[in-house]
């Protein structure tokens, strides 16, 4: 599904604040994986995310999605392929338009946009359906502007709308981080729900490593660029927040210092 | 006499709406503050001139000026996106480059209509009244314009237009270009400004290189008038806030001149108009920062006497 080959970040090449980011990852990632991916601050797991993408182009290596070579596409050539939620909840939608013309626009992901109009009957009704699958209410709201919504809404409609028109891949980037405890739970079941529909390969950065097990098949660990452990089938079900937190002062030899992972334990 | 000022007001502001859409497009669907507008619109007016003047059909002429509008913007938009110079300079180099373009095409720096055909003689000559002539004709050129971008703003491609200016980041990650999308957007919008340079010329009977000048302005308080008119979020009403805002801002010059005002300060009137539109919020958040000031310190008063 996703393979990522001697993968190298480095930004400011050649400068005196050159910062070697990603350093030779490699990763491969069969369909149908969730992996969720943790590591104190400045580890890369947001470049790598990135990367993913297509924000950001690497150095060196190649990114493969689907047994095709994307290293070079940028962001909206590989929106066929792959689904984002961002950490800001303001970044996944349109807060001037409509509910449903933010999902119109999803619609189209990856495919030619024309002259024909965005939103017509048929359409709407496919929204109230996938929206009341959410369970928030915002089926009755179509002609609401998303700047009317709260952060949660925001987000879990933006997940909605990461996930339709069919991409393979899913990269969620700490994006229950800025919801409060309560949504962020409703996030998450909503996430498992629809992932589970769709069958999606997954790639979810976290600083709550509680959250890092739970959520799932299998989890990497990051550390100043490169991937210092990966966890999976019986060791992963067996291991606890205090192993890993072990693993990591072993693995890199000093603690590890996040304070939000710390808040998280 | 009144009246023929009033509608003379009219014709002026329909015309001016067309340069209105054409700013209000860019600065508030897709949040680029462009700049080409102050050449776009001579650009549309010497181009049909020149047409004109020899001979070809003013209609057509009227049409290629619009597509000559649509030229520059999308110049703009490359030099903005592709060699990534910020959007204002973009805009500002365009807008220099056609002021050299314009007196090319032009050969000079002044052409007279008053004899020749224009869209507005053809229609005369089909039987119109010729005292309403022009209010018709625009009239009805701007409600066109103004539902072909009403529809245009609601198809999959306008949409993604929308987003481009809201959420360049989402569209992105949905598979828009953003990049074609703010060409396009850039495109359309200068199109329409050369158009509305392309009626204004025809109307007033002749095109100078220097009537660009200012332009940006008085589109923009057009868009502004027409939002404190019409507050609304939805596009139809939105579009047409900005043809009204640009009918009063008409009436308004129209009332400073009767007032006195010499032609030449207008601009600076405009000018401190549109800053004061868009000053007001913050001038507002001023005054309600002193009176809360005032009034915690007229309750900390007796406090301290107590002590």
């Amino acid at each position: 599904m996703l393979r990522l080959n001697k993968l190298h970040k480095i930004f400011n090449y050649g400068k005196v604040n050159e910062n070697h980011v990603l350093k030779d990852i490699n990763l491969h990632v069969p369909k149908g994986d969730f992996i969720t991916i943790i590591g104190s601050n400045g580890a890369g797991k947001s470049t790598l995310l990135n990367l993913v993408a297509g924000v950001f182009f690497p150095e060196a290596g190649t990114v493969e999605i689907n047994g095709e070579e994307v290293t070079a596409w940028p962001v909206y050539k590989r929106a066929p392929l792959v689904g984002r939620v961002f950490q800001d909840p303001l970044q996944g939608t349109a807060a001037e338009m409509t509910i449903e013309e933010n999902l119109s626009l999803a619609v189209k992901r990856g495919q030619t946009r024309g002259l024909k109009l965005g939103l017509n009957k048929e359409r709407r009704t496919e929204f109230r359906r996938l929206l009341a699958l959410l369970e928030l209410g915002l089926e009755n709201r179509l002609e609401c502007p998303v700047k009317l919504l709260s952060g949660g809404q925001r987000q879990a409609l933006t997940l909605l709308m990461a996930t339709i028109g069919d991409p393979q891949l899913l990269l969620l980037d700490e994006y229950t981080a800025a919801l409060d405890p309560k949504t962020a739970k409703q996030i998450i079941a909503i996430t498992d729900r629809i992932v589970t529909q769709h069958h999606l390969t997954v790639l979810m950065v976290t600083h709550d490593l509680k959250q890092a097990l739970a959520m799932g098949n299998r989890t990497i660990m990051m550390d100043r660029g490169e991937i210092i452990l990966d966890l999976k089938g019986k060791e992963r079900e067996q291991i606890t927040v205090n192993d890993l937190l072990a693993k990591f002062a072993a693995r890199s030899g000093r603690e590890l210092t996040d304070d939000r992972i710390l808040l998280n334990r | 006499m009144w009246l023929n000022i009033l509608q003379g007001t009219i014709e002026q502001g329909l015309a001016f709406s067309l340069l209105a859409l054409g700013v209000y497009l860019p600065f508030r669907i897709l949040d680029f503050p462009d700049l080409t507008v102050e050449g776009s619109f001579p650009l549309g007016a010497s181009v049909t001139a020149v047409l004109i003047i020899n001979g070809v059909n003013p209609f057509l002429a009227t049409l290629l000026a619009f597509f000559a509008g649509m030229l520059a913007g999308m110049l703009t938009g490359i030099i903005n996106t592709k060699l990534k110079i910020t959007g204002l300079l973009a805009g500002i180099l365009t807008m220099t480059s056609l002021y050299s373009i314009n007196l090319r095409i032009m050969g000079r720096s002044n052409i007279p209509l008053l004899r020749e055909t224009t869209i507005l003689t053809v229609i005369k000559s089909w039987g119109l009244p010729e005292r309403y002539v022009s209010l018709i004709v625009f009239t009805l050129l701007v409600l066109v314009v103004k539902f072909l971008l009403d529809y245009f703003l609601a198809t999959e491609i306008g949409m993604a237009l929308r987003a481009t200016g809201d959420s360049p980041i989402m569209i992105q990650s949905l598979g828009g270009n953003t990049d074609h999308l703010k060409i396009l957007g850039l495109g359309l919008a200068n199109g329409l400004v050369a158009f509305s340079g392309a009626l204004t010329c025809q109307y007033q009977g002749f095109t100078d290189v220097g009537m660009g000048i200012g332009m940006i302005v008085i589109g923009l308080a057009s868009v502004i008038i027409g939002e404190v008119v019409i507050r609304t979020s939805k596009i139809i009403f939105a579009t047409l806030g900005v043809v009204i805002g640009s009918i009063i801002y008409r009436l308004a010059i129209a009332i400073a001149l009767q007032l006195g005002f010499a032609p030449t300060d207008l601009k600076i009137v405009t000018a401190l108009l549109v800053i004061l539109a868009l000053g007001a919020p913050t001038l507002r958040n001023f005054m309600i920062q002193d009176e809360f000031a005032e009034r915690l310190m007229e309750r900390s008063v007796p406090d301290a006497q107590i002590k």
